[in-house]
């Protein structure tokens, strides 16, 4: 497979995890939205800003925080390159580009939800249709994976376009993690202590993880048990730690195909050893704020290693 | 609906009824309804949508997407007027591929004195890094579309020979495949010969000029400009259906006297290119300095022998228009035989006499660019206005040798589906040829291109035409 195809697959699902991210964060908002006022809910937007990196990007432009300029700067405004629809834009751009190695279903579902989405994001989306426009785009993500997995040859290219959404899907967890956890708690010293319990919700919510844990709680919330749940927990395709086994199939596979290891598979191992043996208390121990921060650099390096070792720019 | 008599209609005859090749078409069509047909017509446009067959446009938008029209009413020729267009092809191509070699090599035609030296010297498509050198198998133009006009039962026309990068044989193939989705019932009355094994065929046919050097199975690669050009999506689809790599410019290098494509395990080499760049972009060395699409060097390797590009650099010369009026010479002088498929006559305005002739009946007369293509810088004088005309004058009179004109022709209709029945459109025809060293082969079918507005002759698909699916019949 050419290393630029390869580069196009791994990409195409990275920004694919980043749109549907991007929506699950929106949903998160607006379920926050919904229990204050929807247009006035001005710190609940700004959050939602804050956790999709967009801060200093919205205040450039914007003065103040209101549901309908939130929804439609993380959706569709122009200068941001974050925008779901420059985000699908991307991934649709990247399956052309690998179009002769992603199979027809796959490409259909991609094109069939840019169609869809870009026409919905084709102007300012109203408060009422706000809802659909976020349940298109999680569905979009969910047809391409399905796709994905339903016809796609278990060969390198699908191996490159699932390490793409893990290791996407990893940072994103990590970062909500970190933002939220300085967002919703003033110090260190209130870890444990009760919380708002509708905040927590509302991490659980834009990693679409609050059902699972309220199953597995029996519907408590703790501050430590959802960063528990989020980090350590292998069962729940969005924690830390499952992103990283997946991660790890996908390279130990890539590694079998290719008949030899790379730097990318030196820096897996290095990190799987370091999340093995760790406890919560060792997390909260160490600082949450910084075993995220090694967690996300540690993510970056792979992505940077897969790119050298398997050629995708030169 | 019937034939007016005024052009030939493939459907219908002169006195109403329907032509022999329409026969079960006609009959198919007649029990259908036309709610359902209407229906089918949507449906073909959001399956062309989702499969994302479009095309890009330049200068709006970036690069808008569009699609190509589609008309469900294909266009059907029988098996013997196909035997007889098949002939006449074949002719046609075996003369454009021994002129080429003859051009860069000995020029035997110039000094015959059948064609003037000039006709060469002065087409920008002319390259001198090819004189003395013979492509791998002798092959010059492996892939080429000839475009093919009707005026009547058995007067088929060359209208030009696209011998540098004929496109459109994406649509071809998903328009037979979008019909067969819409009317199984169709396929399973009427019998039409498969066209759907091209790809097959042009990685057989591409593997046969591998040039001598490789080794074991020829890797072939696709070469693109990338997403942005114009056709794109056919270069993906093709390199799709045949296996081969899609690549770029920048997945290409030349390393150790080969030219090599990265991949995910290092360098590989190519062995055959099926280039869908142009001549200019393909090397930064020996042409356009400024060119990311092409790969530094590679015109040296092929010049030892080590890839086949296809088609050959320098085989646009062939696709020039002034060429074209000569090709019932050039078809006569390599093959000894009459062409058995006529050019439309055209008069070169280089031509003292030709050109007062042109410039007296402009308004009869469809005038060209010698070097223009896809229906750009052409003047339609029928249809034009007296300004239009005018103006277009003033440009021949500056430069009289870059034009050609003919006539308009009475180019045959097709019904195409409309809101109120069938209606007759003017349509051509591409026939797409393989060429390899001891093989021609044409694949039954080709594109049919239709003029979607009533009464134009111009069925380019940057011009607002469609396409249809061509069906040759089986015997």
């Amino acid at each position: 497979m050419l290393g630029r195809t390869a580069n196009a697959l791994f990409w195409m699902f990275r920004y694919l995890e980043r749109a549907e991210n991007t929506a699950r964060l929106l949903d998160a908002g607006l379920r926050m939205a919904l229990t204050r006022d929807l247009v006035t809910a001005e710190e609940e937007w700004r959050s939602v800003i804050a956790t999709a990196g967009l801060r200093r990007n919205y205040e450039a432009r914007h003065g103040s925080y209101t549901g309908m300029q939130a929804w439609n700067f993380m959706l569709r405004e122009k200068d941001n390159p974050q925008s779901v629809l420059a985000m699908f834009g991307q991934v649709r751009d990247n399956a052309r580009q690998s179009r002769n190695a992603v199979s027809g279903e796959l490409w259909e579902a991609i094109n069939d939800s840019w169609i869809q989405i870009k026409d919905i994001l084709a102007k300012p989306v109203p408060e009422q249709r706000v809802g659909e426009v976020v349940a298109m785009i999680r569905q979009a993500g969910t047809l391409a994976h399905g796709a994905i997995g339903g016809s796609m040859l278990r060969d390198q290219g699908y191996h490159f376009a699932r390490a793409g959404t893990f290791i996407e899907r990893a940072d994103s967890t990590a970062r909500i993690l970190d933002i939220k956890y300085y967002l919703l708690l003033p110090s260190l010293s209130y870890v444990g202590s009760s919380l708002d319990a509708g905040q927590w919700d509302t991490v659980l919510r834009s990693v679409s993880g609050d059902r699972a844990y309220r199953w597995l709680n029996a519907g408590q919330i703790d501050a430590k048990g959802i960063v528990e749940f989020l980090v350590l927990d292998g069962r729940f395709p969005r924690s830390l730690a499952y992103c990283h086994s997946a991660l790890r199939d996908q390279l130990a596979s890539l590694a079998r195909i290719h008949g030899r290891e790379g730097q990318s598979d030196a820096l897996m191992r290095d990190a799987d050893t370091r999340l093995a043996d760790v406890t919560i208390d060792m997390v909260f121990e160490k600082g949450l704020h910084e075993f995220i921060l090694e967690f996300i650099s540690t993510n970056a390096a792979i992505a940077q290693a897969i790119s050298d070792d398997y050629r995708f720019l030169a | 609906m019937t034939g007016t008599g005024e052009y030939f209609d493939e459907m219908h005859a002169s006195d109403g009824g329907v032509r022999d090749a329409y026969a079960g078409y006609q009959q198919w069509f007649a029990e259908q309804g036309s709610k359902y047909l209407s229906r089918k017509h949507r449906d073909a446009e959001t399956q062309f949508r989702r499969t994302g067959i479009t095309f890009n446009v330049y200068g709006e938008n970036e690069a808008e997407e569009r699609l190509i029209p589609f008309d469900m009413v294909p266009r059907i020729i029988d098996a013997g007027e196909w035997r007889r267009l098949t002939r006449g092809i074949e002719q046609r191509v075996s003369a454009l591929n021994a002129f080429m070699h003859d051009l860069y090599h000995r020029q035997e035609i110039i000094r015959a004195g059948r064609v003037p030296e000039r006709l060469f010297r002065n087409n920008a498509a002319w390259l001198p890094n090819m004189v003395g050198f013979t492509p791998p198998g002798g092959v010059y133009t492996h892939i080429v579309g000839i475009d093919l006009v009707r005026t009547g039962p058995d007067e088929f026309f060359v209208l030009e020979d696209n011998a540098r990068t004929p496109s459109g044989v994406s649509y071809m193939l998903e328009n037979r495949e979008t019909m067969m989705a819409m009317f199984p019932e169709l396929f399973m009355r009427v019998p039409v010969e498969s066209v759907s094994n091209y790809p097959r065929r042009l990685a057989k046919s591409l593997a046969a000029c591998a040039p001598e050097m490789t080794q074991g199975r020829p890797n072939v690669a696709v070469l693109t400009p990338g997403i942005y050009n114009s056709a794109y999506f056919e270069h993906a689809f093709l390199a799709d259906q045949m296996g081969a790599e899609l690549v770029e410019g920048s997945d290409l290098r030349v390393v150790g006297g080969r030219v090599q494509m990265r991949t995910t395990r290092g360098y590989e080499p190519v062995d055959v290119i099926y280039r869908r760049v142009d001549d200019d972009f393909l090397d930064p060395l020996t042409f356009n300095p400024d060119s990311v699409l092409g790969v530094p060097g590679i015109m040296d390797v092929y010049r030892a022998g080590g890839i086949t590009i296809a088609n050959a650099p320098g085989t646009g010369v062939a696709d020039d228009k002034a060429i074209y009026s000569f090709m019932p010479e050039i078809v006569e002088f390599y093959t000894g035989e009459k062409p058995l498929l006529p050019n439309v006559e055209t008069w070169r305005c280089a031509d003292a006499d030709s050109l007062k002739y042109v410039l007296d009946n402009l308004a009869e007369l469809v005038v060209k660019e010698v070097h223009g293509s896809g229906g750009y810088g052409m003047l339609i004088g029928p249809t034009s206005t007296k300004a239009e005309i005018a103006e277009f004058r003033k440009k021949i009179e500056a430069r009289p040798e870059n034009y050609i004109a003919q006539p308009t022709l009475a180019l045959s209709t097709c019904p195409i589906f409309t809101r109120s029945g069938l209606a007759p459109r003017h349509v051509d025809l591409r026939p797409f040829v393989l060429v390899s060293p001891d093989n021609i082969d044409i694949t039954p079918g080709g594109l049919t291109r239709v003029a979607l507005k009533k009464g134009s002759l111009v069925v380019n698909s940057s011009q607002g035409g469609g396409t249809k699916d061509t069906w040759v019949l089986k015997d």
